[in-house]
């Protein structure tokens, strides 16, 4: 049966050959290339993807120099590294930098790639939109960090900013504004990626591909965009009053005028639970891809993982006030606060049985990426627990702004989210890239990253019983608190040798990539759509779109079940895989238009700060940007291949593995 | 599989008239459930910024409070004024996907019309609190009071740039009957605004301060 793709690409309504004879616009229409150009224009998917993903091993780097810095005043009692001052700004912008500049966007760069592919789609539903919100990304990123040069210093008001510390006269500087402008751009980045994400897994699914047939990577990511949508609003309101009463003298955080401080609490937090969960589910997806291909299993109990995701997902919405027992918001809301938190912990304990109960019984291969995945089930495992203490109010009340919840946080956030992302960068490597990071090199970073890690976090689980405050700059001698510091100092510095091995790791990787065999559509043999079509994925990412079966569609496409019931090889992944050598695809052309409405928000933010002529000049380059874009047809006319010649060509071509 | 053939059959179908945009996943065309999806993230903006007015409405620290001032009256009629706008809307979508293009523009202009006659009530009443000594920073209960309203404010004047780039791109002729889509989108936000305005009308105007 020849499979005929039905919508190669949306073509928005009106279609654009009218207006063939008039292009629009100031920019000569790019085309795809391979220059440093193409990339500040490129639409494609993967290549978006991949620009998420530098950047933020980029930012990574200097929220890690950041932690260093924090590491090295905290090594031993009365630091005098950083002033009480600049300790302030680091360790805030420590937190803003890993969670909205490394941590989302990583996570952001896997859905942009893999959304797509595990679907077996050819893009995303708006692929100009998809270059917005990484140009919007950047600028924000860019622009939260300039505070640094010409905001008088970073934020010093800790990540979450409560009010009254976030008002003028505790914080003078410009830095809380740039951090309530930054955070507003980065938020409109994360809006428009969440619509477009939620719209391409619900409207782009190759036929047969059911919900309950998505990966469950993609199943998690889906969840992730929809918290994203719904979460990232009710930060920006409180981002919102927080500029108005700095910028125009608003009085929504002025306690004197009657104002009431929990009002930000209340909607950081309700914002800041979710981002828990925005964090940790797309490395659960992850983990939830690695260990089935290296067990050679299905994952155990599939609709269970998909539920407790989606239940993970709602539950997260009502245990915000856990983050603020000691904010004497009454008995009555402490108790209902607890018990939703203990409930919360159900649908991940559900993930972390599943995940143990896939591996039971399986072949094991212990690959760095396997490794990585592993650890991140018992690092994540490790700050799961220490979690449910804090639903117990009166230890609660105990351990807040103690370094027990430092240690709490970075368990969940770096044993889970950051080694879970880093298990996928192991794994799908060679699907992006086309050659293997070196194992050897990779084992190296695992084991020392795992040990630096435990080494910086888990004395602080000590230290924060022992009562030593989360956020003071320095401590005093005498109260048994050096030991341990200087033990987590040494572990951050593993940490940093660890990442120094991984960016060696990939410079060295592609070096040697010429010598050595190349991997292959399917190195590991695994089991989603992406691993169906050649390494690196061609543009145009599927030959045929793909016909779905079932589960795990590219695992049966390889296997089945002899008359013994046992399971054999049916074909090699070579021989079932697209080659990937299909000409005339059709595919949207590249714009700069994302790239011209992105630039005009960061000036739109340092106007609003510094002088309101530069935010007119910023509104209007983005409203002309918008308007430009909007006139610019999807499809560039002159583009050299001809749509209806392109649907007879794949009229006639009968697929791979699924004709 | 005779259902998956069926898919593929009608896939087929499609194909031959070129690029068809309904034939999505879940037979909404992206834009359309892009703007639904984007609504429902507008609903939290504007509940976090209601629950900042409700939590703060009595918040006067000794001055004229918003509840005070309120011209219930003349905010009824601007209301009202909105709310007919929607009318308007419906009938523009009616007569653009009818291929009535002239008829479609004259809706769309009453609909933004409308819009600049509510934004205009909007302008009157911000100046006449100011005068009665309601300002943006007079106490928490006005600086809620402001960002809310005039935030929706900026939200209808956003809905009126785009019927007005509809009703240019009408009299260009590129909004055919076969973009009346476009049109229907665009009033999906419009309502939206308008029902918003419903909450904000009955919570903030009528119900009252205790």
């Amino acid at each position: 049966m020849a499979i005929v793709e039905k919508t190669p690409l949306e073509l928005g309504p009106g279609d654009s050959v009218r207006y063939a004879e008039r292009p629009l616009g100031v920019f000569t229409r790019p085309q795809e290339g391979r220059g440093w150009r193409d990339w500040l224009s490129t639409v494609d998917h993967k290549r978006i993807g991949i620009l998420y993903g530098a950047s933020a091993m980029f930012f990574f780097l200097v929220g890690g120099v950041e932690a260093l810095l924090i590491r090295l005043q905290l090594a031993a009692p009365e630091g005098s590294v950083l002033s009480a001052d600049v300790y302030n700004q680091v360790y805030t912008m420590h937190g803003v930098t890993m969670v909205f500049l490394f941590i989302m966007p990583l996570a952001a760069a896997f859905s942009n790639y893999f959304i797509p592919l595990q679907i077996g789609a050819r893009d995303v539903a708006f692929p100009r939109l998809n270059a917005l919100s990484f140009w919007i990304w950047l600028s924000g990123a860019i622009f939260l960090n300039t505070s640094w040069i010409v905001g008088g210093g970073g934020a010093d008001c800790g990540w979450f900013c409560y009010s009254t510390n976030s008002g003028v006269a505790f914080s003078p500087s410009h830095g809380v504004d740039f951090y309530a402008i930054g955070l507003q751009i980065l938020g409109i980045a994360s809006l428009v990626s969440s619509v477009n994400l939620i719209v391409t897994c619900l409207n782009m699914r190759a036929p047969g591909m059911t919900l309950m047939r998505m990966p469950v990577l993609t199943w998690m990511l889906l969840i992730t965009q929809f918290l994203l949508l719904f979460a990232l609003p009710v930060i920006t309101v409180a981002l919102f009053l927080l500029m108005f009463d700095r910028l125009f003298d608003a009085q929504f955080f002025n306690p004197d005028a009657g104002a009431d401080p929990l009002l930000w609490q209340h909607l950081f937090w309700i914002f800041g639970h979710p981002e828990v969960y925005i964090i940790i589910l797309p490395a659960f997806g992850v983990v939830s891809e690695v260990i089935p291909t290296f067990s050679r299993k299905p994952l155990f109990g599939y609709e269970f993982m998909v539920f407790s995701g989606i239940a993970i997902g709602f539950m997260g919405w009502g245990v915000w006030a856990h983050h603020m027992f000691v904010s004497g918001m009454g008995p009555i809301s402490v108790a209902a606060f607890s018990l939703s938190t203990m409930f919360i912990a159900v649908p991940t304990g559900v993930k972390v049985l599943n995940w143990l109960a896939t591996m039971w019984g399986g072949k094991l291969r212990f690959t760095v990426a396997m490794k990585f995945a592993v650890a991140t089930v018992a690092m994540f495992t490790i700050g799961g627990l220490s979690g449910v203490t804090h639903s117990v109010a009166p230890a609660d009340t105990q351990q807040t702004d103690t370094y027990y919840i430092v240690a709490h946080f970075h368990y969940v956030i770096f044993g889970g989210g950051v080694l879970g992302l880093f298990a996928g960068i192991y794994f799908w490597w060679p699907k992006i890239w086309g050659h293997f990071l070196n194992e050897r090199l990779g084992n190296w970073s695992f084991w020392i990253m795992l040990v630096g890690f435990n080494l910086t976090f888990g004395p602080m689980h000590i230290l924060g019983l022992q009562g030593m405050s989360r956020r003071i700059d320095t401590y005093a001698r005498g109260y048994g608190f050096e030991f341990w510091n200087m033990a987590a100092t040494v572990g951050s510095l593993l940490i940093a040798v660890s990442v120094v091995i991984f960016i060696w790791n990939v410079v060295k990787s592609k070096r040697d990539a010429p010598h050595l065999p190349p991997p292959g559509p399917d190195p590991w043999d695994a089991r989603s759509l992406e691993w169906s079509i050649p390494s690196p994925v061609p543009t145009h990412n599927f030959d045929t779109v793909p016909q779905v079966h079932g589960r795990d569609e590219w695992w049966h496409a390889k296997y089945a079940e002899n008359d013994e019931g046992q399971v054999v090889r049916v074909a090699t992944a070579e021989e079932a895989a697209q080659t990937g050598e299909a000409t005339g695809v059709h595919l949207p052309s590249p714009s700069f238009w994302p790239l011209a409405v992105a630039v005009g928000l960061p000036l739109i933010g340092y106007g609003l700060i510094f002088n309101l002529w530069l935010a007119l000049i910023g509104a209007l380059l983005t409203i002309a940007s918008l308007y430009s874009w909007a006139l610019e047809p999807v499809d560039d006319p002159d583009a050299a291949h001809d749509h209806h010649e392109d649907d007879k060509n794949e009229d006639d071509q009968t697929g791979g593995h699924d004709s | 599989m005779s259902a998956e053939a069926v898919t593929a059959d009608l896939g087929h179908a499609a194909d031959e008239h070129g690029h068809d945009e309904h034939a999505t996943t879940t037979g909404l065309s992206h834009t359309k459930l892009a703007m639904w999806v984007f609504l429902g993230s507008e609903c939290l903006l504007f509940g976090g910024l209601i629950s900042t007015y409700l939590l703060y409405k009595t918040r006067g620290n000794g001055r004229t409070l918003p509840t005070d001032v309120f011209d219930i009256p003349f905010t009824s009629v601007s209301s009202f004024v909105l709310l007919m706008s929607s009318l308007t809307m419906v009938l523009a979508l009616s007569a653009v996907s009818r291929g009535e293009a002239e008829a479609g523009r004259t809706w769309l202009l009453a609909t933004a019309l409308l819009g600049g006659v509510f934004i205009g009530g909007q302008v009157y009443e911000f100046t006449a609190f100011v005068r009665e000594g309601v300002a943006f920073t007079t106490n928490p209960a006005s600086s809620a009071f402001f960002t809310l309203t005039g935030f929706h404010g900026v939200h209808v004047s956003l809905g009126i740039v785009m019927l007005m780039s509809l009703f240019v791109a009408s009299l260009k002729g590129r909004l055919t009957q076969r973009n009346a889509e476009t049109v229907e989108i665009v009033g999906l936000y419009w309502h939206f605004v308008d029902i918003v305005w419903i909450f904000i009308f009955t919570v903030i105007y009528l119900i009252p301060a205790d």
